[in-house]
């Protein structure tokens, strides 16, 4: 059993825990993920590292409220335990030579890439961060990300917050202006990270994206999370557990992996209002 | 008196009909009557022909002996010096190419039901005794295994039981391994591995389930703890697939991630957390154990049709002879000498957001026919010109064998892999590592649980060996 040792609410979809596992606090890297279970009878899911307290032996996971296993998480309180906590999992992000990075960041990927900031800020590397989020009320991890980039820019969809419109604006902007990033890293929903790749596309510069797809074990035995990736033409066959989560965003199908991770959606919705349904009373009562 | 009878008593099991739509198990056991009848066919050859085909050496003469006897719990305790999972092995080893295929009886009619007979005495004893053992005394060394699948709780088993503190590092939630996540509830009950569970428990085993090893800790921080010697069972790996076109169509399922969401996450209870495609027209291509396990789990989740597609004929195909024969029984379609060359999904042109675009709708396959024989001596199978057709299917189920795990190769220095990634080791386990052993499917790639349970054991001997002379 693995204890929530904080929760805090970041805004009304999106919920932060640190949860007491000092193996994985002592290992985590990031861009690398745990996979965990709530109970028992819990479904295993994937969640990205959001950071570590290797004193305290506790690691940070932000998850935003999808489906009944999210929710069941969400309702977890503070001092109460989970299940199941398993991790480090995937390749850390790869930081070796890069001196010049643009992090961009969407909604809830924003948490997966604010350590992935502070690893760069921290190793010395100049940090040109975007965030987006669809407006206001969703915004997340400003001032984390305020702290460890030479630059940061928010943007909103609906200008409720910021600048108005989508990350990929304030990118064109500076490779227009002729700004030379070793590296664009860009972690969020999968058609922004398309996009990004598709604007970084005639500057020639390389992207590294962030995959999520759906996973069981996590460990390199189910084959579940799966995607394509096209090497000079060619197919390939990759694993995000063990192979990524990390991939060369030129390389990967985007619009298969969109497909693949719809595969449950009908099914997840029913379970996600029967979830909601069972929690009702509770939530009506706190 | 001997039993003469040249048939082995038959092994009662559920109608196919009825078994065909539930997860109970398939075979239901000897009664103790049944058990004596079938030992007094054991004719106690002096020579011992069925234990030299024994992968784990159990003394089945002796075991067989007290079943003649009534001495249910007399045989238990024979077969327990050799083995750590008899009511796992009694179920699913392939006894009729191992120690009943030796037996003197099979020259003129059935061999003795020594796997039945296992089944019965190790289900006699869960049935009966308290869970007590006799711990030993503890010799001080500790022993670090990797998995806990077959070959890694029988490492830990035989070291246990010789005084050695073992503990046992699973990267899932669940120790069994391949027995809980791979192995169907029809034919290996999950209560019955965590019982085997329970009892290496018992001999003071300590098992650590959500460690990853290659992640959340390395072979030498291993070391670093003060473990003497490690072995590593950590199983086969990535599920292959055939590089076809269509492999990522959503619907298509490796034979691992289906059974896995179906055994260890239970998706085959009602409303499950964990979803899988049930219904519907599934094929399930391959011809080994875990495609007849892959297709019966299929019909179970109420599929109205499930085709084995396998490219060689039934005279090839892998699978176990039992299995096979419960798989027709229960109405899975064999579809043999047929190859699929594409999986075929729905696109609506008009509307890119229709819910059913990706989804499966069909697979193309050729007709083969077999040709000269390969080096293994198999005959080759070879695609038959201009026969390709559409079975109509909406899953499609990859049971085509796995490639070893890189997580402990790509983090133990030193440690040598062959040119399939298999963990090279000598005839004792020892790896190219000092004092790290392996064994099983991390070894030999895909094979039998007795098998693993085999290297598990010559390894533990082998680690005995080299801490008490150390």
């Amino acid at each position: 059993m693995y204890k929530i040792v904080t929760r805090k609410s970041l805004n009304p979809t999106v919920t932060q825990m640190e949860i007491e596992a000092p193996l994985v606090a002592k290992k985590a890297k990031p861009g690398q993920f745990i996979i965990l279970r709530v109970d028992d009878e819990g479904e295993r899911i994937p969640l990205t590292v959001a950071g570590t307290n290797p004193e305290n032996g506790t690691v940070k996971i932000i998850f935003q409220i999808v489906g009944a296993t999210t929710k069941k998480l969400d309702c977890k309180k503070e001092g109460e335990y989970i299940t199941d906590f398993a991790g480090p999992l995937g390749v850390p992000t790869h930081t070796d030579g890069i001196k010049k990075v643009c992090i961009i960041g969407g909604g809830v990927g924003c948490a997966i890439a604010m350590p992935v900031a502070e690893e760069f800020h921290r190793l010395g590397a100049e940090v040109t961060s975007i965030i987006g989020f669809r407006n206001k009320d969703l915004l997340i991890l400003e001032d984390e990300f305020n702290a460890c980039s030479d630059r940061l820019t928010v943007m909103t969809d609906d200008g409720s917050y910021a600048n108005k419109g989508n990350v990929t604006q304030p990118l064109k902007e500076y490779l227009e202006k002729g700004e030379k990033f070793d590296m664009i890293i860009t972690i969020g929903p999968l058609i922004m990270m398309k996009f990004v790749v598709e604007t970084a596309k005639p500057y020639n510069i390389p992207v590294t994206v962030s995959m999520n797809p759906i996973m069981i074990d996590g460990t390199g035995m189910c084959g579940g999370c799966r995607l394509s990736l096209n090497k000079d033409g060619k197919k390939v066959t990759k694993f995000a557990c063990v192979d990524g989560p990390d991939f060369n965003g030129y390389e990967v199908d985007f619009d298969e992996a969109m497909s693949r991770g719809r595969m449950y959606a009908e099914y997840e919705r029913h379970a996600y209002e029967k979830t909601c349904n069972l929690f009702k009373g509770a939530d009506n009562n706190g | 008196m001997a039993n003469m009878n040249p048939k082995k008593n038959p092994m009662p099991t559920q109608d196919a009909k009825v078994r065909a739509h539930n997860f109970n198990e398939v075979a239901t056991g000897y009664s103790e009557e049944t058990a004596i009848d079938e030992a007094l066919r054991c004719l106690n050859c002096k020579n011992m022909p069925c234990v030299n085909g024994c992968p784990v050496n159990i003394h089945i003469p002796e075991f067989i002996s007290k079943v003649k006897e009534g001495d249910f719990e007399g045989a238990y305790e024979i077969i327990s010096k050799s083995s750590s999972l008899p009511a796992v092995c009694g179920r699913v080893c392939p006894q009729e190419t191992q120690c009943e295929s030796k037996c003197v009886r099979g020259i003129k009619g059935e061999p003795v039901g020594i796997g039945r007979l296992e089944r019965f005495v190790a289900d006699w004893h869960n049935a009966h005794a308290d869970g007590k053992v006799t711990v030993p005394e503890q010799n001080g060394h500790k022993v670090a295994v990797v998995g806990s699948g077959p070959s890694g709780l029988t490492c830990a088993g035989d070291l246990a039981k010789k005084g050695y503190k073992v503990t046992v590092y699973e990267a899932l939630h669940t120790a069994g391994g391949v027995l809980v996540y791979g192995i169907p509830e029809f034919r290996l009950p999950k209560a019955i591995v965590a019982k085997e569970v329970e009892t290496l428990k018992a001999y003071n085993v300590d098992i650590e389930p959500n460690v990853i090893i290659g992640k959340t800790l390395t072979i030498d921080e291993l070391f670093e703890m003060g473990y003497e010697a490690v072995f590593v069972g950590s199983g086969a790996g990535l599920p292959n697939f055939m590089g076809i076109p269509g492999e990522s169509l959503k619907g298509v399922y490796s034979a691992n991630e289906f059974l896995t969401r179906s055994n260890l996450m239970k998706a085959y209870k009602d409303e499950p957390e964990t979803p899988i495609m049930k219904g519907g027209r599934v094929a399930v291509v391959g011809g080994g154990n875990v495609a007849m396990d892959a297709a019966r789990t299929a019909l179970r989740l109420g599929a109205e049709t499930v085709y084995i597609v396998y490219r060689r004929s039934m005279e090839e195909l892998p699978a176990r002879k039992e299995e096979v024969e419960h798989a027709e029984e229960e109405g899975i379609v064999f579809k043999l000498l047929n190859n699929p060359v594409e999986i075929l999904g729905y696109e609506n042109p008009d509307d890119p957001r229709d819910p059913r675009n990706g989804f499966v709708t069909g697979m193309k396959c050729i007709k083969m026919e077999l040709g000269e024989p390969d080096e293994k001596g198999r005959r080759r199978p070879v695609p038959v010109k201009d026969s390709e057709f559409v079975l109509d299917v909406d899953t499609v189920i990859m049971s085509i064998g796995t490639s070893p795990n890189p997580l402990i190769k790509d983090t133990t220095k030193g440690l040598e892999v062959n040119s399939h990634g298999g963990i090279i080791v000598n005839e004792d386990g020892l790896t190219s590592r000092d004092a790290v052993y392996a064994g099983g499917d991390a070894v030999t790639g895909a094979a039998t649980v007795i098998s693993a349970m085999g290297a598990g054991k010559v390894a533990a001997k082998a680690i005995d060996e080299y801490l008490s002379n150390k």
